[in-house]
């Protein structure tokens, strides 16, 4: 017994390792299959074609078979019917046949009435080896003589294929033939279906005998094998050639729908000069037609309001150009007169002090008109560069610190450690801080105006705050709307052009960034400009709140962090 | 302030204001109303310092600036009506010096001017390293292993300003100030443009500075020696 449990021990050890590599593979098969399964449903969900040809397969299919075993029913039917009809007529014959030699034979012994049978028997069975025709006399049901006679049989089928009904049925109506259909095995030992014709005959001194005639249906059913066969490879074939004719169709109808959907996409990609073929004037024709005309009518808008673009840049830039040039030598003069204005009496000395100023008016009016301009052409480009935003910080208080000390104003800066390096356009963010600044100060009633920077993993901020007049509802969102002004009456001190704010929004929107207004009536008023730190990303959120930092907006004793403000630059300072 | 002027302006107003400006400061002036004559007149006239409008008739201030450098490296210092970076761009890379944006100050004008006229202090023998080159300060000659590299004016002033403190980041502002000599905020494309012109002179492959080597977010700093 020992030296058995090894082996087996050995055996199942083996199944153990193999276990895991075997769940791998079903495992692996599984996923294979679940692959192929979302391939397929892929396949269907993205080929028309395929789903046409499935579909008109399958349809056909269905079609095919009822049709076909309809057919088929009906050419069985038509065959055992025929085959009925002859073998009542064979058996009618026959029976009368036997009948008149069992007449005819006359009163004789028992011996020779068995021989007499089994000759009749023996010349009422077909003749040959065919077998078409089987046959069976037997002592009738109701026959309560003595049995001089035997069931005579000429062949294999005996009695008990003879089914009870059949027998009941002729002892009930002995002057018919009774036809029913039964099996029988044949030689090879498969079934075979059969004809089983009945009817009485009388044997002399015997009595009443039943005549059994069996007709095998192996021809027929050979024929029907034939028929089956042929249906079977027409409805294949039949199907084959729908799924053909299917694949034909679509391919004319599905070709130019993908090829327009390819020439959609590639004119959607810019590629303003695709085009469809279109030939001949059917419906496949017509849509190339249609989809090419609506492929002109949007080239040619494209096309115009390219024009009108370049157009606009150009009179922008030339423009630009054409009253530069005389504003030069008009500003030179100015200053030139305006240096020497000493030398004049006092009224004229005045006009030069007022001209010079008015040409510095002049001037940035006309610079930022010509750079809104630029905007709406589309012609503004950003010039980008890594960027340390507390450095872009320190010049804008730097180039402020003279309007903020006329103003009387302090500027203070919450600093940070953290690097705030985004890539950046410095020139259009340190106009934008610049005019945010000015615009606090302008506001800001003398009172403090803080600077504040954050930075987040996406985006850097800075808000710019006053404690001023602030700004009334609604008017946060109009501040940036062009020559938008809070208040009609209030004297204009710092010559702003009323398009600065405008401007600072452009230039935040060209960076993909935010420039955010918050205000209240007589507490004062925020600008958050958000830019991300990367070119073409998009911010998620603003680092820095947009409200007036902690310090101010509640006068709570100390702040909990660092972040005292840190002046820059005083009243002193000059 | 000596020296003389080469105005090429088409616009005869300012030409003439530019003159009356430039000569109340003790200045020659010499004009030219276009392109073409520009180059005849510059060799004519041998001016000290070029003041040069970039839309001109006949050969553009473009083309009038890449001329002018191919002769020599005396300081340009381009006017332009337009402030499109590209225009600004193209005008420094042709081998301008400095830009003034019209319509100018008078005094940013005589400023820009005097900084690229001031060179004439004489500087100390002084002999500076930078990568494997060797700068002559007093001698304004740069020598890669003995032989002469030509740099204008400018893009030696940068170069020395680079190599006198090796190792030190100079953000562009500072450069602007110490090369350019802008005591307030200039333009930075200035530093960007004329660190590639010099890049493309002294650099064994201008794709891969080792010797101004760009510190990102910051600015730039002279390679190891």
């Amino acid at each position: 017994m020992f030296t058995w449990s090894r082996p087996i021990n050995v055996t199942r050890s083996r199944i153990a390792q193999l276990a895991p590599p075997l769940e791998r593979h079903v495992r692996a098969a599984r996923s294979a299959l679940q692959r192929v399964a979302r391939w397929l449903l892929h396949l269907w969900r993205s080929s028309l074609q395929l789903r046409v040809i499935v579909s008109t397969m399958l349809l056909g299919l269905i079609v095919v078979l009822m049709l076909g075993s309809y057919l088929y029913q009906r050419i069985a039917d038509g065959l055992v019917n025929d085959r009925i009809i002859t073998a009542r007529a064979e058996a009618t014959s026959q029976t009368l046949a036997a009948q008149s030699r069992f007449d005819s034979a006359g009163r004789m012994d028992a011996v020779s009435l068995t021989q007499l049978a089994f000759d009749v028997v023996g010349q009422l069975s077909s003749p040959g080896a065919d077998r078409s025709r089987e046959v069976i006399l037997t002592r009738a049901k109701n026959n309560t003589g003595p049995a001089s006679v035997p069931t005579v049989l000429s062949g294999d089928v005996g009695l008990p294929s003879v089914p009870a009904g059949l027998r009941t049925a002729i002892a009930a109506d002995p002057t018919h033939q009774q036809v029913q259909l039964i099996l029988i095995s044949s030689v090879d030992g498969a079934t075979v279906p059969a004809a089983i014709v009945g009817s009485r005959v009388t044997l002399p001194a015997a009595g009443q005998y039943e005549l059994y005639f069996v007709f095998p249906l192996d021809r027929e059913q050979q024929t029907l094998r034939v028929v089956a066969r042929t249906f079977s490879l027409g409805a294949i074939a039949l199907v084959l050639l729908l799924g053909g004719v299917a694949y034909v169709v679509t391919r004319i109808v599905v070709d130019p729908v993908r090829r327009a959907a390819l020439v959609a996409e590639r004119l959607s990609s810019g590629l303003l000069h695709e085009r469809m073929g279109a030939h001949g004037e059917d419906d496949i024709a017509r849509l190339g037609k249609a989809f090419n005309a609506m492929a002109d009518s949007l080239q040619e808008q494209i096309r115009q309001l390219e024009d009108l673009s370049r157009v606009q840049q150009r009179f922008v830039s030339d423009v630009s150009h054409e009253l530069r040039t005389p504003l030069t030598t008009i500003r030179m003069a100015g200053d030139l007169i305006h240096d020497s204005r000493h030398d004049f009496d006092p009224s004229v000395a005045r006009s030069a002090e007022l001209l010079h100023n008015e040409i510095d008016r002049f001037e940035s009016l006309l610079s930022d008109l010509l750079e809104i301009s630029r905007f709406d052409a589309g012609a503004a480009v950003l010039d980008v560069e890594a960027t340390d935003l507390r450095n872009t910080i320190v010049r804008t208080i730097e180039s402020t610190a003279a309007l903020a000390a006329r103003r009387g104003s302090r500027l203070e800066v919450i600093p940070t450690d953290r690097p705030c390096v985004a890539e950046i356009d410095p020139r259009r963010v340190e106009r934008i801080l610049r005019n945010l600044v000015a615009n606090a100060i302008e506001y800001g009633e003398g009172r403090p105006v803080t600077v504040q920077l954050g930075v987040n993993a996406k985006a850097v901020a800075v808000s710019v705050c006053d404690s001023g007049v602030g700004l009334r509802a609604g008017e946060a969102a109009m501040v940036f709307n062009r020559f938008w002004r809070a208040d009609p009456a209030r004297a204009r001190t710092t010559g702003g052009t009323g398009l600065g704010l405008a401007i600072s929004r452009e230039d935040a929107r060209l960076h993909g960034g935010w420039l955010h207004a918050w205000g209240e009536p007589g507490v004062g008023s925020c600008f958050r400009l958000t830019l991300p730190r990367h070119t073409g990303t998009v911010i998620e959120s603003s680092p820095l709140p947009l409200r007036l930092p902690k310090e101010r907006s509640a006068p709570s004793p100390a702040s909990e962090s660092t972040s005292s403000p840190v002046a820059i630059s005083g009243v002193a300072e000059s | 302030m000596k020296g003389r002027v080469l105005v090429v302006d088409d616009d005869l107003a300012l030409s003439e204001m530019l003159g009356i400006v430039l000569r109340n400061e003790g200045l020659d002036v010499v004009h030219c109303a276009n392109g073409s004559s520009a180059m005849t007149l510059f060799r004519e006239s041998r001016p000290d310092i070029v003041l040069l409008d970039l839309m001109l008739p006949g050969i553009d201030g473009i083309e009038v600036c890449r001329r002018i450098r191919a002769e020599s490296g005396i300081p340009i210092v381009m006017l332009t009506a337009r402030t499109d970076t590209i225009d600004v761009v193209v005008g420094l890379e042709s081998g301008a010096d400095d830009y003034v944006l019209k319509p100018f100050k008078t005094q940013e004008l005589i400023a820009r001017v005097r900084a690229r006229l001031r060179r004439g202090d004489e500087p100390e023998p002084e002999q500076l390293q930078i990568g494997d080159l060797v700068i002559d300060v007093a001698g304004h000659t740069v020598k890669r292993q003995g032989k002469s590299l030509s740099l204008t004016p400018l893009e030696f002033d940068l170069l020395v300003a680079l190599a006198r403190k090796p190792r030190q980041v100079f953000t562009r502002e500072v450069l602007l100030e110490q090369v350019w000599g802008y005591r307030h905020a200039g333009d930075t494309r200035l530093v960007n443009v004329h660190v590639q012109r010099l890049r493309s002179k002294i650099e064994h492959d201008p794709e891969h500075p080792e010797i101004v080597v760009t510190v990102r977010g910051v600015g730039y700093r002279a390679g190891p020696p």
